[in-house]
């Protein structure tokens, strides 16, 4: 990997430089009931818009690679008016013409990304909706201060070693900036920059190690898959069924959550359908009801419980990673005040609660 | 100076999303609930190439109305000119109910998993269906019915609710011929009805109980599907006869809106029902929590 080191005022010039293109960023969208500053992902023009120094957003970007709505193909009707016989014609349009720049992304949003490539670009048939988004993407990736939910250390996401073009950790009045790509070599030389020092290489280092201490939240996932399979009974489930909502909103906020449903609408002229892909959420009541009235999880912990074994095992089984970040942002928008950390320790605890019988 | 990236050409995956034109030949009403679908794939050259095992599906694509995951329910040496043995019962299947011959619709695939029948050449098959799932139970009953000699004793249970919801009743003559054993039982009796009354798992005790333990053990396969709460007393049978776990394969449904492991609707545990499924051995299912 290479590395360089530009002035903190030379960011300004980063930007404008990339600014011909569409840039999406962490801007601030408002405050909370208790003061504090709200950040989500948008469309920015301007550098004052960006706010790199976000703890964290309440959306991931993933309305940017994974849109909650999505048209999947266009059909056309021909020979409307010759009842049943009538013909069609299928159009597929992934709808990427330019190019998109994620500035500001932290390593779990990082991370995210590169294990959704994993099962949307892997396997059989590759998506290409996704795939054409990832192809076409820019990313700056921003160094971050680890907020109390956020357990990314323990999710082994706390950096990001690929995945993106540049990668920028704040050092004071100076940005130590890690290099992936040669579009990215390319753009930094046209700033002023320089390599980095022994002394530079010392700060980055000890930036790093404080950064550790920095972490509340943490999970243990020492043999979690087996633990999950063998607490997969356990009574702590539904007590967390009962408090979930089955609103779905962890699915909204979770970077990797890419489960979908599709529908299809004909329009008010009958001339033309629309299929759609719209994101779910595997707490929902019907995500696993089929037709004739039989649904497979049917009650709201065997659902959420799903959503843990999804998560943490099934895609560790996988692809021998957790599908989770550790970016906290399912517990912190959740309503019922549901957390990562707290329902997987509560099934860990499971085993003392026996002992206890 | 500024950098504009450039927008890079569409990377492969153009297939994701093709369907192949279809159109509807003809249509049978079977019972008061279930059709026949003849379904034929327009292009010649893609109905001969369309390749597919027993056991497999496809995505019937209604422009407008919807997509839904169906078994073949049809032979494998008929290729592109399928049958789907579909119930009215949803959205798209009340619509598809309604429409004739002649209608186009999307077919992709052949996705998923299929019976192994090619493993099965040597030994005794038992092929245990409960109502729809004698759906995608069809196509491997024809497939060892039309290389018959290769197989040893074949057996087919067949369970439905009453006898007027029998599926396929034209097609037993034809099956018996082919030396198969074909044990029928309904829940309920209605008038005319001559054959046992029970459940399923009565008429497959009958049926081990009349077998020998060193055959069930040593070459047999077992083929099953029906409705979820039958697989486990089935499934227990059988291995209780000591049929192999890996010999027994069973059938799942689940949701499905994308039929490629994207969706993820599908999904037990590291599986995704429409990739590693729809047929898994039972050693599989034994591994997988709440797959039956």
């Amino acid at each position: 990997m290479l590395f360089k080191v530009f002035a903190a005022s030379e960011l300004s010039r980063l930007f404008e430089i990339l600014s011909v293109n569409r840039i999406v960023g962490p801007v601030k969208k408002g405050e909370d009931q208790h003061g504090r500053s709200l950040y989500d992902f948008d469309v920015v023009h301007d550098i004052a818009e960006l706010h790199l120094d976000y703890g964290q957003t309440i959306h991931s970007a993933k309305n940017y690679f994974l849109p909650y709505r999505e048209n999947l193909c266009t059909f056309t009707f021909q020979d409307e008016g010759s009842g049943d016989g009538g013909d069609w014609h299928k159009e597929v349009d992934y709808g990427v013409y330019a190019p998109l720049v994620l500035f500001g992304l932290h390593p779990c949003d990082i991370n995210a990304l590169n294990k959704l490539d994993k099962v949307l670009l892997g396997g059989r048939y590759p998506n290409p909706f996704y795939g054409e988004k990832r192809a076409n993407m820019f990313i700056v990736g921003h160094s971050c201060s680890p907020q109390p939910f956020c357990f990314c250390k323990s999710m082994g996401t706390d950096s990001a070693i690929r995945g993106f073009d540049l990668f920028l950790t704040r050092m004071d009045d100076l940005y130590f900036a890690e290099i992936l790509s040669p579009r990215a070599f390319h753009l930094l030389e046209q700033i002023d920059c320089h390599d980095p020092d022994s002394r530079e290489h010392h700060r980055y280092m000890d930036l790093m190690e404080a950064k550790e201490a920095l972490y509340v939240a943490h999970v243990d996932t020492s043999d979690l898959t087996k633990i999950l399979d063998l607490e997969f009974q356990a009574s702590v489930w539904q007590e967390w069924g009962q408090k979930c909502l089955s609103c779905g909103t962890c699915a909204q906020v979770c970077p990797t959550c890419y489960c979908y449903g599709v529908e299809e609408q004909v329009d008010m002229d009958f001339t033309r359908a629309h299929k759609e892909k719209r994101l779910y959420s595997c707490n929902l009541l019907d995500f696993a009801a089929v037709a004739g009235g039989h649904n497979f999880r049917p009650e709201s912990h065997t659902r959420l419980k799903y959503r843990y074994y999804h998560k943490h095992r099934g895609f560790v089984e996988a692809f021998e990673e957790s599908l989770c970040v550790g970016c906290g942002r399912c517990g912190q928008s959740c309503l019922a005040h549901i957390t990562v950390p707290e329902v997987i320790a509560s099934v860990r605890a499971s085993k003392e609660e026996h002992d206890d019988d | 100076m500024t950098t504009n990236l450039e927008c890079l050409p569409p990377v492969s995956g153009g297939e994701f999303e093709y369907s192949y034109k279809a159109e509807i030949t003809n249509v049978y009403p079977l019972t008061r609930m279930e059709k026949l679908y003849q379904i034929q794939l327009v292009d010649p050259m893609e109905r001969e190439r369309f390749i597919f095992r027993p056991g497999q599906f496809v995505m019937l694509e209604l422009p407008g109305i919807g997509e839904a995951p169906f078994s073949i329910t049809s032979s494998p040496v008929r290729h592109g000119d399928l049958e789907l043995c579909i119930r009215a019962v949803g959205n798209m299947t009340m619509f598809l109910d309604r429409v004739g011959r002649g209608t186009r619709v999307g077919i992709s695939g052949p996705f998923g998993t299929h019976f192994p029948v090619e493993r099965m050449e040597g030994e005794d098959v038992l092929l245990i269906a409960g109502g729809l799932g004698i759906a995608p139970l069809r196509s491997p009953i024809l497939s060892v019915l039309e290389t018959r000699s290769r197989y040893g004793q074949v057996d087919i249970i067949y369970g439905a609710r009453r006898p007027s919801e029998l599926l396929f009743d034209y097609e037993y003559a034809m099956w018996r011929q082919f030396d198969v054993g074909l044990d029928i039982i309904v829940d309920r009796e209605e008038p005319g009805w001559q054959g046992p009354v029970g459940l399923i798992t009565e008429i497959l005790k009958e049926r081990i109980a009349k077998g020998q333990s060193d055959r069930f053990r040593e070459r047999t396969s077992a083929i099953v599907c029906g409705p979820p709460v039958m697989f486990r007393f089935v499934c227990d049978l059988l291995i209780a006869a000591q049929v192999p776990v890996e010999k027994i394969f069973v059938s799942l449904e689940r949701r499905m809106h994308c039929g490629r492991g994207k969706c993820c609707r599908c999904n037990i545990g590291s599986t995704y029902t429409c990739l590693d499924g729809p047929v898994f051995d039972y050693w599989s299912v034994l591994n997988l929590k709440e797959a039956i």
